[in-house]
């Protein structure tokens, strides 16, 4: 109990501080735009002629590719700029609560962001009569894909004070995690490689274990996946600000 | 309440901190002197747990800073340097963020809030954001930050850069008054501040201690310390030679005449020494001063200069 209380204070002192930033709406707009377009012109929505989400899901790993570093970039880089991360990890806290609620956060105001897609929800069920567990298990996996993504950006935004290389090596490191499952490189892959060596490495993508979600299935296994990385993301970046403390 | 023993940090093959012990109990101001890049900051950071030490020890009122980190955190104010502060925050969104940190609620934490607020002077400035405040509130704020639980030992880093002379001159009052309570340790470059605030001063260089005492230890190092300065009309050089405590006799500008002891036991006769010749060779006496012995004269000798440190490199 007393360990989730300073916890909850960086969350609540997190989150103030997001919101009353204009970045933060300008963020959730363009996430809305974003959606929107994808969905609906790109995804093809109408002419699929099928009551289900398909078309607003399956955009989401390379949605977040870009949006998801842009919100996760600054989380660490610039306490380390401002100096903050000084006064932070001087206050009686251990390291892992600061990490655990920094992430926290970031990964709220992301599902704030992805609650506001409801209205696709009811268009949806205006037009027809989708399967609302499909679409419930793909929300749960896109807020953990999220989150995976999320993780993975906090942590490069530990090793630097500068916001933009966090940003632009989380881009290219989350781009490696859809690249080794997406069908294009891994049939390519399959020329050259065995099969099982490929689905090896297939298992190390988002893509692989967010396929589950958007059929509406939640396996075990997917879920076990994106905590895991969260979890050892979360846990490098505590090494990674360990030993920037120590020198 | 603050003790630190034979505190080392190495970056790469520089030792930053090289083997520094001291300890501050409540009721004392401790000076931290040196020039800059002695190894001040690293050690109030080590002192606070933000660094890890490469060796030695620190102790906050019992607790190991390094095995038990939050009892010891706990029990620290620190203000560090350049005032770090979340720029987005208002000065009373920080106050109130650092109060819940320090697990303080409800009524508590309204009055320690209104406290700070009262002693670093911030009322005119509660609702207005941290990035828009000058260079003298942020500091102030950082200030009050440190000092919103009340804490036993207070760890400031520079607490008067940049603050202009009223201000800096507050600053050490407050620094002055709370070290009657509670264990203050302050490093600073400005040798008027060991006066002005401390009860002690260390000086450091090159991540050594190089002096330690109170101000006016400090200055009896000087060469300075217990001479004569002495301008009379037909005083001689080579009568105030022949005192039996006096050493050297330095001419100064417009006929002043300088008297050094012959070693500090001397000191203490010199002066009266002098004045019993002036009187017997009915000298006519203009001027006649004692030295103090001057920090900064101190403060040189013992510390390299930075064209020094920059040769050795
Ligand atoms: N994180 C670090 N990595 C490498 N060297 C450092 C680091 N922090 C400080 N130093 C070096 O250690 C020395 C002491 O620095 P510092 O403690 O900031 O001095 P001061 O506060 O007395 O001016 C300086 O030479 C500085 O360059
Ligand atoms: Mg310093």
């Amino acid at each position: 109990m007393s360990a989730m209380r300073p916890i909850w204070v960086i969350v609540r002192r997190e989150l103030a501080s997001t919101f009353t930033s204009p970045v933060a709406y300008v963020f959730l707009v363009i996430f809305l735009l974003l959606n929107g377009f994808f969905t609906f012109t790109a995804g093809a929505f109408f002419e699929r002629g099928e009551a289900s989400l398909a078309s607003f899901f399956m955009w989401h790993p390379w949605l977040y590719l870009v949006l998801v570093p842009a919100v996760g970039m600054r989380v660490w880089a610039e306490e380390r700029r401002a100096g903050t991360l000084e006064l932070l990890l001087t206050m009686p806290i251990a390291a892992w609560q600061a990490i655990i609620a920094k992430f926290l956060a970031s990964w709220i105001f992301l599902a704030v962001a992805l609650a506001l897609t409801f209205p696709a929800v009811i268009t949806v069920n205006e037009l027809g009569d989708p399967d609302n567990g499909v679409i419930f298990a793909g929300y749960v996996g896109s807020l953990l894909l999220a989150g995976a993504y999320l993780a993975i950006t906090c942590m490069t935004s530990a090793m630097t004070r500068n916001q933009v290389v966090a940003f632009i090596v989380s881009v290219v490191l989350c781009l490696f995690l859809i690249l080794a499952g997406f069908n294009p490189i891994t049939d390519l892959l399959t020329r050259w490689a065995s099969p099982t060596f490929v689905d090896a490495v297939a298992g190390f993508s988002v893509m692989t274990h967010f396929d589950g979600f958007q059929k509406g299935v939640i396996s075990l296994r997917d879920l076990v996946f994106f905590l895991s990385v969260m979890g050892f993301a979360l846990f490098v970046t505590g090494v990674i600000l360990r030993n920037h403390r120590a020198g | 309440m603050l003790t630190i023993e034979n505190l080392v940090k190495a970056f790469g093959t520089k030792r930053a901190v090289d083997g520094v012990s001291l300890s501050v109990e409540r009721g004392e101001v401790l000076g931290f002197l040196g020039p800059n890049g002695a190894g001040k900051s690293t050690t109030m950071r080590m002192i606070t747990g933000f660094i890890p030490p490469t060796g030695g020890t620190v102790m906050i009122g019992g607790h190991d800073m390094l095995a038990d980190p939050i009892p010891a955190k706990r029990l620290i104010g620190y203000l560090p340097e350049n005032a770090a502060a979340y720029p987005d925050m208002t000065v009373r969104g920080f106050l109130g963020f650092a109060a819940d940190m320090r697990g303080l609620a409800g009524d508590a934490r309204t009055r320690a809030i209104a406290r700070v607020v009262d002693l670093c002077f911030l009322d005119s400035v509660l609702h207005q954001e941290i990035d828009t405040l000058s260079k003298g509130y942020r500091h102030r704020t950082c200030l009050a930050q440190a000092l919103i639980h009340d804490p036993d030992v207070l760890v400031l880093d520079e607490p008067t850069d940049g603050l202009d002379p009223n201000q800096k001159h507050e600053v050490r009052n407050l620094i002055r008054e709370l070290g009657t309570r509670k264990a203050v340790i302050f490093s600073t470059h400005i040798l008027e501040e060991v006066d002005a605030a401390c009860t002690r001063a260390i000086i450091i260089d090159r991540g050594r201690i190089v002096a330690n005492g109170t101000p006016a230890e400090l200055r009896a190092m000087s060469g300075l310390a217990g001479a004569v300065t002495l301008k009379a009309r037909g005083a001689d050089a080579a009568r105030l030679a022949g005192l039996p405590a006096a050493g050297s006799v330095e001419p100064l500008e417009e006929g002043a005449l300088r008297v050094y002891p012959k070693d500090k036991d001397a000191a203490a006769s010199l002066a009266r020494q002098v004045i019993e010749l002036v009187v017997s060779q009915d000298w006519k006496i203009e001027q006649l001063r004692s030295e103090e012995g001057q920090l900064d004269e101190v403060f040189r000798r013992i510390t390299l200069p930075d064209t020094v440190r920059e040769a050795a490199r």
